[in-house]
Formats: structure tokens, C-alpha cells, sequence
């Protein structure tokens, strides 16, 4: 069932492609639809999914090379595809003011989402590589086409990025495919066929860093700022929001299962870099003066919270990761869709410094009350899933290494500072104003915003109250057999 | 049936507080009544409880299955115990006065709604952090107390003043926090759990359970009250957090969240070793002292009283360093009594004075306001520590315990109660005695029974708490002997001196000192006469030491170099060197491929030539 997630968004992007020019408002319809049906299927496939890892469908599509179009899901699958047809639908009702070639950009966008999806699924390596290049394509031209700052520049490196990546994946998932003998590329039986140390010891960083690039690992992080900042503010969403996510998914299902020792090899190198993000993105964070940079960076910054989860090895960790992936999904969609769409639509400037002006907190007191609640949930506060998340991740680091853990806490200190400063600067500052003259006259915020907002501000905080919802999906899949290279070796 | 009244206890205030976002934001009156019934009801409904059940019920912590990771399984329970029964009456008793009084002061604020909406989700959070049966439970409250402080000390966000108040206090919090989480994580790590019950059992067992983690764990749980409490050297957030409204300074920075530090340390008291009670301790009597001092030169009313609070705070975290859990409960109950009527009464002046604070500015104001007057009396007898008020009581047990643990600690601890009485009647001299020295005092009236009332309410425990047996419960909590188990009110009057009589003389004797001291140098004061007598050492100890400014650059210094150098790091190197770098050399790789790229078919010729040769060459000199 899970499978009709891809195949009805590829569906979409093919009828909106064959819709006849000028139907602004059916095209709308028709993305909206096609993400929604998605979401519908990601959510009643998730609610259906039966213990273990569940076999969606098999069919042979290479056999001589042992290549299979082959879907399945276990619960960090589900996660992720529930946290795709969230995001899929908001970003549609947050794009709903796109003005220019409106089918084209439905259609790359359900392109994208499909893509997604797909990666999400594929139990195949072949195929899972099939659909991590398909989601990147249409992303450059989101990007260029309809993106904004600097945009050419934004895609351009994004792009390139990507493409590095996937190429050191491809480099290393070819060479795992010959040693193991070139007779399958299904993940479960790579993952069981136990690769010597010294072949995991060079592929897993080749693999890792491939897909971690796209997770925003420090030093490679400099995509996502300015990818982020070019973007229109529905990608801008989907990138923080879905197709950072990618990066640590593969990081996690191909690099992580297929080479344990490797990942054990590795752990304190890559354990190091996160931590370095951490610290680092909210340190840049606290000194933007450009409202989207200091989202862009606070990104690399909760990003490192996953990667550290995932260098932890423990299961809490993992699992703390996984939840990390799904917690900032939704909260860097929710600050993206408030900086790029809610606020910067309306006043064209992002200039911290010459957003107070505006008088938000008092023209626009939705996107004041949303941004508090984005802000909370960003900072980490109780109540909220970043919190679960982060505390998880905490806790497996200190198992794995208590100097990391220490020092990533203090990313989570100036998470603080930057979120407050650019709340502060935003939303609250300039009393003069405050108290006589109002700002300019912006646009009131618009029907498909509220339900956008509402639906992530509700996804968050669910989450955060009441986490087993996700931890009990996300926690038994570390025991399948997927895992069992990790678990022997490093006592998962 | 009526175990499910502590559930009550603790929701009702959420629902207020969400009934009031969603609903009545803008309709002040019915806000204030939705709020003050859920904590009202909060109280009464704690009384029925213990009617039925007594201060020891059978069932005395449930517990839900929040999540569970692995070995990692965190609960969401309630704890009912002497201990946190007690803090439960003390958060819904006085925060039910000040709610009821935040009604009449609050009457013209149009943002009333988000005030009562604010008010009651801070209740939560509290009753959350006193019902909490594990670490990470009460870690998730504490967190939600300091984000609703923060909420209500920034609630006249406009003034910048407010603003940065409240994100100080904030900051502040979350730093002590920080250290909170790694102490839960480290006694996590060495012990395997985090509920309450089960490490109390496992370190009964066995002591030495946290080995050589033990001092680090226990500094680090202290951490948490460090900043909740305001403990040197985090204290900096209290003075200023007075920038809220009133109540808000009566409610969460006199009688209950700075109180949770305390009540914290209460209730892990089994986790401290010897090291780090010693610490604790020195640092509660550090604060307790330079707080008092501070409090000696301030000129504003409620800034007087914030630093009494800190010091008061010193007292109570001292006491739990010398092993007297028992005697820092008790200060801490009677003191959110009195101390809340306090600043109560400080709301009510100030609201008389149409919000002037600065006691030179004030004067006479005995007879414009004799509720306020009598009750803010009142209140002060029992912040010195004059029998038989209820401060007494518990500031005897407090000075006892030094007294039989630490007499370096004692002489500080007595110095605290002379120079305490000294502020408090320096404050009631200026404000309440001698002349007007302002139009706004000679105009002053009392304010309305919705405000007196509270006041008088909370009188009830300023003076008579001392007699309620309240050392006798804690004593049954800690498991020890209650000091003074006697019969008669005049023999439990004069306990405090069959017991030990040197440490509550001693006590008395400073309380007089300082009496007369204020009474020497304030009675009839016009202006303030010590700054000419004491010179620089008046200015510096105004000025907090210079505490705050010593931070504030300390601060700015490493935060701004830390996030420059991160900035200049991410702008020149990482994505100028190293991605500018990769760019340019591709760049430069294709400008020199492209001089290759001549398009004259006889270059190419001749290069292909020459690649052949080098091949060649290579193969077969490779041969050879």
C-alpha cells in the first residue's frame, strides 16, 4: 500500500505536466491533490504496517545483475514517509502564491516528492540510488527557475554537491556490489553478507560522507545555507525539511547496516564533525543579520544533533536521530514557511534590522504566535519533539563519548541566544513603535498559511508530548536484521 | 476516587491556561476568574485529599510509561508525599492569594488575558516539578517554569528594560539547566535509572554506587538550583527579573520557582556526598551574605526585596549543605508566606504611588495605607526572625543546624540575620514612617479589598505557621526526630531556647543590633546617610560588586569572538578557501585544459604523436 505514495506522486507531476496552460488555479488542485492523496496513503499505510520489516513488493527488474524493484518498510521508513506527506502538503499550501509557470513547478515539485518517497522505500540499492538522483534533479530547478537571492548561484551548489555525493555513494556501492560477489543488490542480503574490516574500513567514510553531505555534515555544510536562502520558500521547506533527511536516511540505512565495522571504525571521527556542526552552525547562527541565514544555519546546527545520533551507534542514539530527522522536519519547515512566506512576502526584506520596522508582532500576530511557538519547539523546550530528540541523542552520545555530549550541549546554549535575538529583532523590538504608529499595511495572512502552520505546530507538538507514537515504530526496527551486523560488533 | 485529585491539582491550571489562549484572551475579567478558580480549586481540592488520605497515603506514586528506549524508560507519574503535599499547599495557598490579588492589580492592563494565561501555565509547571517522580520528569517542568518566567517577566515585552530582563533570566537558567541535564545523565549512566524511589534504594544499598562520580554528579544536580535558585554565581537574573509585574514577583521570585531549587535538593538529598555538601553549603552562606549586603543599599522597594529573597535563598541552600534538610524546608515554606505578603505589599504601595518604586520617594505612608502597612509590619517581624512569628521558627533551625555543623558558617549566618533586619526596617522607616516626601505619598490611598484581602490572608501563616508542626511532618519525611515534639504553644515558643539557646540568642541579639542600627541611622531620615559615611565601599556595594558588568563583558567578549571567528571561518575558509579553492583550481584546470583546445588540426596531430611515444616509452621501458 505504502508503494502508491510514489506512484501517485509521480502521477500528479504527469497530469500536471499534460494540463493545459493557464489553469493557475486546477494545477494548484491537482499538487494539493496529489500530495494529500499522498499523505492519506503514507498515514493509513504507517497506521497498517505489521511488525518487522514489511515487504511491499518485489519485482525483478535487471535479474542479470540481481537488481530488483523492490519496496519495504520498517519503522524508520514509515517515519520518514510519514514525515514526507506532512511536509508534501504543507509545502503546497505554503507555495499557493507561486504566480509563474505554476504546472511546471507542481510538477517538479511532486517529482521531488515522489523521489522521496521512493528513497525512502527501496529496500534496493540500485533502486534507492535510482531515487535519491531523481529527487535531486528536480531540486536545481526549483531552485533556479522560481528561487530568489542569488539563485543561480544557490542551485548551481547545491547541485554539485549533490553530484559529489553520489558519486562517492556510487563509488562505494559499486565496489560493495563486486565484492560481494555482483549476485544482489538487495539491502538485507548485503547487510547479512558481512564485508572483511579492511574493504568496510575505507568504504563506509566514502559512503557516509557521500550521503552526509546532503545531511549537512560539517565541512560540507555550505550548500544548505545558501540553498536554503535561494530557495522559494515551499523548497526551502522541503529541503530542511525532506531532503536533508535523505542524506542521514542513506547515512543510516545503506552506510551504517552495510559496513558496521566501519561505522565503528569511524565513530569518534564522525562524532567529531557533528558536534563541530552543532557548535558551529549556532555560532554562525547568532551573528546573520539576514532572517533565512540565521534558519539556514540553525539547520546545520539541529542537522549535527542527527549525525551525532547516528555516530552513537546505541540504539538510543539511533533512535534519538531518527527522531531528530522527523522533529526537525517539521520545525525547520514551520520557521522556513514563517521567514520565507509568511514574512518575507509580505515586506520583501529579511534584514533583521530593518524587519522591525514592520511591527510584526502587532500586523501580524498569527506570525508573531507562530514563530514563538517554531522558536520554542527549535530551542528545544519540553513539550515539543526537539526536545525528546535531542535528549535522546544526548543520551546515547554520552554513552558513546561524554566530551562530545558536553560540548554539543553548548550548540544547545546558543540555540537559545540566536533563537531569542532573532525573535526579539524580528517580531518584539523598536517600542517606539509599539505603542503608537502601526507598520505598514502587509497582507493578512491567508487561509492555506493558517491550515499549513496549524498542521505543523500539531505535528510537533503531539510528538513531543506524547513520543511513542514514533519511538514505538522507530525502536523495534532496530532489531531486524538489518541491524545485525551492528548489533554483534558493536553491541547496539 | 479521590486519588485522582492530585491529577486535578495538576492539570486544572493547563486547562486554564489553554481555555484561556484559545477562548478568552481578550476578555480580562473572565481570564482572571478561570485562573483563579483552577488554582483555588487546586487548594481545596489538595486539602480534601489530605482529609482523606492524610499526609502518608497508601498509594504514594503513580507512574505512566512516558517512553522507553532500550534501558532508557522515563515516566510521567505523580509523588505524594509530606514532602511535596506540603509544596503543593504552598504553591496553590500563596499562589492562589496572588493570583486573587493580580486580579485587582492587573484590573487596567488590556493584556490581562495573556497575564492570567501566563500566571496559570507557570502554576502547572510547578505543581509539575513538585509531583515529579523522576529526574527527567522534573527536568521537563523545570524547563517549562523558567519558559513561563519567562513569559511573565517579559510581560511588558515593549520596555526594553523588561525585554532584556527577561532573556537574561532565561540564559541564566538554561545555563544552570545545562549542568542540571549532565548531572541527571551522569547518575543515569552510573545507576541505571532516574526514578526517585528506585535510586534512593539503590544508594541506600549501596552507598558508593556512583563511585568516583559521585561529587561531579551531586555539583552538577546543584547546578540546576544554582540557577532556579539564584545561587551565586548565577544570582545576576533575580534583582532583574523584578521588572515584571508585582504578583509575578510575589508568586515566581519570592514563593515558588526560586523555591524549586530548593525543594530539588530537598527531595535528591541522597545523592550528595560529603564534598559536595560542603560546597553546597558554602556557596548558600556566600550568597545569603553578599545578597544581604546588597539588599543594604538598594533604593528600590522591590529590588530591596529581591535581594532579601536571594539571601534568604543562601539561608536555605546553606542548610541543606549542613545536612539540614529538614530546617531548609521549613524556611522555605514560612518564607513564601511572608515573603510573597511582602512583595505583596510592595504591589500594593506601588500601585498607590502610581508606579513609583524609589522609598525616598515615598514616606508616611503609615497612615495613607494602614492595611498594607500593618501587614508589610507583619511581614518584616517575621523576615528578622522576632518570636513569634513564624520566620523565627524556621531561621532558628536554620542558624541551629550551622551552629552544631560549621561556626565559621554560624558567625555568617548571624551577620545575615543582623544586617536582614537592618534593610527590612531601613525599607519600613523610609517607606512607611517620618514625612512625604512626595506628592504621590501625601496622595496615596489603600488599595481595593481585592488586593488587601490577600494580603490579610497570607498574614494567617506569617504569624502563626510556627506552630503548625510543620518541622515535625518534614522531620517524619527525612527520617529523623522532630527538634521541638512538645505540648503547650508557650512551651513550643520557648523551645527554640531550651534546645539551644546559645545559637537562638545569639540569633536574637543580632536581630536587635541591626534594629538599631536602622532605627540610629533611618528614623527620621531625610535622605540616605550612609553613602557619605562609608564612601567607595557604599558605591561598590550599591553597584552589586560589579558583578553584573564583570559578566556582561565576559560575555560579550566570548561570545562575540567565538561567533566572529565561526563567521570569518564559514565566510573565508570553508566556503571561501576550500570552496572558492576547489572552484577556482577546477576553473583554473579548464582555462589551462582549454589552451590545449587550440582547434588547429596540426596540434593535435602533434600531440597525439607525442602521446603515443609516451606511451610507448612507458609500455615498453615497463617491459625491460
Amino acid at each position: 500500500m505504502l508503494a502508491w505514495t510514489v506512484y501517485l506522486s509521480f502521477a500528479s507531476a504527469l497530469v500536471l505536466m499534460l494540463l493545459p496552460k493557464g489553469r493557475v488555479d486546477l494545477a494548484r488542485g491537482v499538487g494539493l491533490g496529489g500530495a494529500l492523496a499522498g499523505a492519506v496513503v503514507a498515514f493509513a499505510g504507517s497506521m497498517m504496517k505489521q511488525p518487522g520489516i514489511q515487504e511491499i513488493c518485489r519485482i525483478p527488474w535487471i535479474p542479470s545483475l540481481g537488481i530488483n524493484f523492490h519496496f519495504a518498510a520498517d519503522g524508520i521508513s514509515v517515519t520518514l514517509v510519514m514525515l514526507t506527506g506532512i511536509a508534501a502538503v504543507v509545502g503546497v499550501l505554503f507555495s499557493w502564491n507561486i504566480g509563474e509557470r505554476v504546472k511546471e513547478f507542481f510538477a517538479f515539485y511532486m517529482v521531488l516528492i515522489g523521489g522521496v518517497y521512493g528513497v525512502f522505500l527501496s529496500f534496493d540499492l540500485f533502486l534507492l540510488f535510482v531515487f535519491y538522483e531523481i529527487a535531486i534533479i528536480p531540486k536545481y530547478f526549483l531552485i533556479a527557475i522560481w528561487g530568489s537571492t542569488n539563485r543561480e548561484y544557490g542551485a548551481m551548489k547545491l547541485a554539485l554537491y549533490s553530484f559529489v555525493g553520489s558519486a562517492m555513494v556510487l563509488v562505494g556501492l559499486i565496489a560493495a556490489y563486486v565484492v560481494s560477489g555482483g549476485t544482489t543488490t538487495n539491502l538485507i542480503e548485503l547487510a547479512q553478507f558481512g564485508f572483511s574490516k579492511e574493504f568496510q574500513y575505507w568504504v563506509f567514510p566514502l559512503v557516509f560522507v557521500g550521503f552526509a553531505i546532503l545531511a549537512g555534515l560539517w565541512p560540507f555544510h555550505t550548500w544548505a545555507p545558501t540553498g536554503h536562502v535561494a530557495a522559494p520558500t515551499a523548497v526551502s521547506m522541503l529541503l530542511a525539511g525532506v531532503v536533508m533527511k535523505l542524506g542521514a536516511y542513506g547515512a543510516l540505512r545503506v552506510a551504517i547496516t552495510l559496513f558496521p565495522l566501519g561505522a565503528q571504525a569511524w565513530q569518534t571521527e564522525i562524532g567529531f564533525l557533528a558536534c563541530v556542526g552543532i557548535v558551529y552552525g549556532a555560532l554562525v547562527a547568532l551573528v546573520q543579520r539576514d532572517f533565512k541565514f540565521v534558519i539556514g544555519y540553525s539547520s546545520v546546527s539541529h542537522m549535527g544533533f542527527v549525525l551525532l545520533g547516528l555516530a552513537t551507534l546505541n540504539e538510543i542514539g539511533l533512535s534519538g536521530a531518527v527522531l531528530q530527522m522527523f522533529s526537525h522536519g517539521v520545525i525547520a519547515g514551520l520557521l522556513f514557511a514563517v521567514v520565507g512566506r509568511m514574512v518575507y512576502d509580505r515586506t520583501h526584506t529579511r534584514e533583521l534590522a530593518v524587519l522591525h520596522r514592520f511591527n510584526l508582532s502587532r500586523s501580524l500576530p498569527f506570525v508573531a504566535l507562530t514563530f514563538v511557538v517554531a522558536s520554542a519547539a527549535s530551542m528545544g523546550l519540553p513539550g515539543f519533539s526537539g526536545f525528546v530528540a535531542e535528549l535522546q541523542v544526548f543520551i546515547g552520545a554520552w554513552r558513546a563519548f561524554p566530551v562530545f555530549a558536553i560540548f554539543s550541549g553548548v550548540g544547545l546554549l546558543v540555540g537559545v541566544a540566536y533563537t531569542l535575538r532573532a525573535l526579539q529583532k524580528a517580531f518584539f523590538a523598536d517600542p517606539e513603535l509599539e505603542t503608537e504608529t502601526r507598520g505598514p499595511v502587509l497582507d493578512p495572512i491567508s487561509m492555506p498559511e493558517k491550515c499549513g502552520a496549524m498542521i505543523l505546530m500539531a505535528a510537533t507538538l503531539i510528538i513531543g508530548l506524547y513520543p511513542r507514537l514514533l519511538l514505538d515504530l522507530i525502536v523495534p526496527s532496530f532489531s531486524s536484521p538489518l541491524f545485525d551486523g551492528l548489533r554483534n560488533g558493536a553491541g547496539l | 476516587m479521590s486519588y485522582a485529585f492530585p491529577w486535578f491539582v495538576l492539570f486544572l491550571p493547563l486547562f486554564a491556561a489553554v481555555g484561556i489562549v484559545l477562548f478568552t484572551l481578550k476578555n480580562r475579567n473572565v481570564s482572571a476568574t478561570i485562573s483563579i478558580a483552577a488554582i483555588v480549586g487546586g487548594f481545596f481540592l489538595t486539602l480534601l485529599f489530605l482529609v482523606n488520605h492524610g499526609w502518608t497515603p497508601g498509594r504514594n506514586e503513580v507512574n505512566w510509561l512516558w517512553m522507553v528506549v532500550g534501558d532508557l524508560r522515563i515516566e510521567f507519574g505523580l509523588r505524594l508525599d509530606p514532602l511535596s503535599l506540603l509544596m503543593l499547599l504552598v504553591v496553590t495557598g500563596v499562589g492562589g492569594a496572588i493570583h486573587i490579588y493580580s486580579r485587582g492589580y492587573m484590573h487596567d492592563d488590556p493584556n490581562a488575558g495573556r497575564y492570567f494565561a501566563s500566571l496559570s501555565l507557570f502554576t502547572f509547571s510547578m505543581l509539575g516539578v513538585v509531583l515529579s517522580t523522576n529526574f527527567v520528569q522534573m527536568f521537563i517542568f523545570w524547563e517549562l517554569v523558567g519558559v513561563s518566567s519567562y513569559l511573565l517577566i517579559g510581560f511588558w515585552y515593549a520596555r526594553p528594560s523588561a525585554a532584556d530582563a527577561c532573556k537574561k533570566a532565561f540564559l541564566t537558567n538554561r545555563l544552570g539547566d545545562f549542568g542540571f541535564l549532565w548531572g541527571i545523565l551522569m547518575v543515569w549512566g552510573a545507576l541505571g535509572s532516574v526514578n526517585f524511589v528506585e535510586l534512593e534504594a539503590t544508594l541506600k544499598a549501596n552507598p558508593v554506587a556512583l563511585g568516583s562520580l559521585a561529587t561531579a554528579a551531586g555539583l552538577l544536580v546543584f547546578c540546576g538550583a544554582l540557577g532556579k535558585s539564584a545561587q551565586f554565581p548565577l544570582h545576576v537574573w533575580l534583582p532583574d527579573a523584578m521588572e515584571g509585574p508585582t504578583p509575578v514577583s510575589a508568586l515566581i521570585h519570592a514563593a515558588t520557582m526560586v523555591a524549586a531549587g530548593v525543594y530539588m535538593l530537598c527531595r535528591v538529598f541522597f545523592i550528595f556526598n560529603g564534598p559536595a555538601l560542603e560546597v553546597i553549603a558554602w556557596i548558600g552562606g556566600f550568597t545569603a551574605l553578599i545578597a544581604a549586603l546588597m539588599a543594604t543599599r538598594q533604593d528600590d522597594i522591590k529590588r530591596i526585596l529581591a535581594y532579601s529573597t536571594l539571601s534568604q535563598l543562601g539561608y536555605m541552600v546553606m542548610a541543606v549543605g549542613l545536612q539540614g534538610t529538614v530546617p531548609a524546608m521549613y524556611h522555605l515554606t514560612t518564607h513564601a508566606a511572608f515573603k510573597a505578603m511582602l512583595f505583596l505589599g510592595a504591589g500594593s504601595v506601588i500601585h498607590a504611588m502610581h508606579h513609583e518604586q524609589n522609598i525616598w520617594k515615598m514616606g508616611g505612608l503609615r497612615e495613607r495605607m494602614p492595611i498594607t502597612y500593618r501587614t508589610f509590619l507583619l511581614g518584616t517581624l517575621a523576615l528578622c526572625g522576632v518570636p513569634p512569628f513564624s520566620g523565627f521558627f524556621s531561621k532558628d533551625e536554620v542558624l541551629t543546624q550551622a551552629f552544631e555543623h560549621n561556626p565559621v558558617l554560624f558567625a555568617i549566618a548571624t551577620l545575615v540575620a543582623m544586617l536582614t533586619t537592618f534593610y527590612m526596617f531601613r525599607l519600613v522607616f523610609v517607606a512607611f514612617r517620618g514625612g512625604h516626601r512626595a506628592d504621590a505619598a501625601s496622595h496615596a490611598h489603600e488599595s481595593p479589598g481585592v488586593m488587601t484581602w490577600p494580603l490579610m490572608f497570607l498574614a494567617i501563616p506569617t504569624v502563626f505557621a510556627g506552630f503548625w508542626g510543620i518541622e515535625t511532618l518534614l522531620a517524619h519525611q527525612f527520617g529523623g526526630a522532630a527538634v521541638h515534639a512538645s505540648g503547650s504553644m508557650l512551651d513550643h515558643l520557648f523551645s527554640p531556647f531550651n534546645h539551644a539557646p546559645a545559637s537562638a540568642f545569639l540569633g536574637l541579639g543580632a536581630v536587635g543590633i541591626g534594629f538599631l542600627l536602622a532605627q540610629r541611622l533611618y528614623a527620621n531620615a531625610e535622605t540616605d546617610p550612609l553613602p557619605e559615611k562609608l564612601g567607595w565601599v557604599s558605591e561598590f556595594v550599591r553597584d552589586r560588586f560589579y558583578l553584573d558588568e564583570l559578566y556582561a563583558i565576559l560575555i560579550r567578549i566570548t561570545h562575540d569572538a567565538l561567533a566572529q571567528v565561526s563567521d570569518a571561518l564559514d565566510r573565508w575558509v570553508v566556503s571561501g578557501f576550500l570552496v572558492k579553492g576547489t572552484h577556482g583550481s577546477v576553473e583554473l584546470l579548464g582555462r589551462g585544459l582549454r589552451l590545449l583546445q587550440t582547434g588547429s588540426l596540426q596540434t593535435y596531430a602533434l600531440m597525439f604523436a607525442v602521446g603515443v611515444a609516451a606511451l610507448l616509452y612507458f609500455l615498453l621501458g615497463g617491459a625491460q
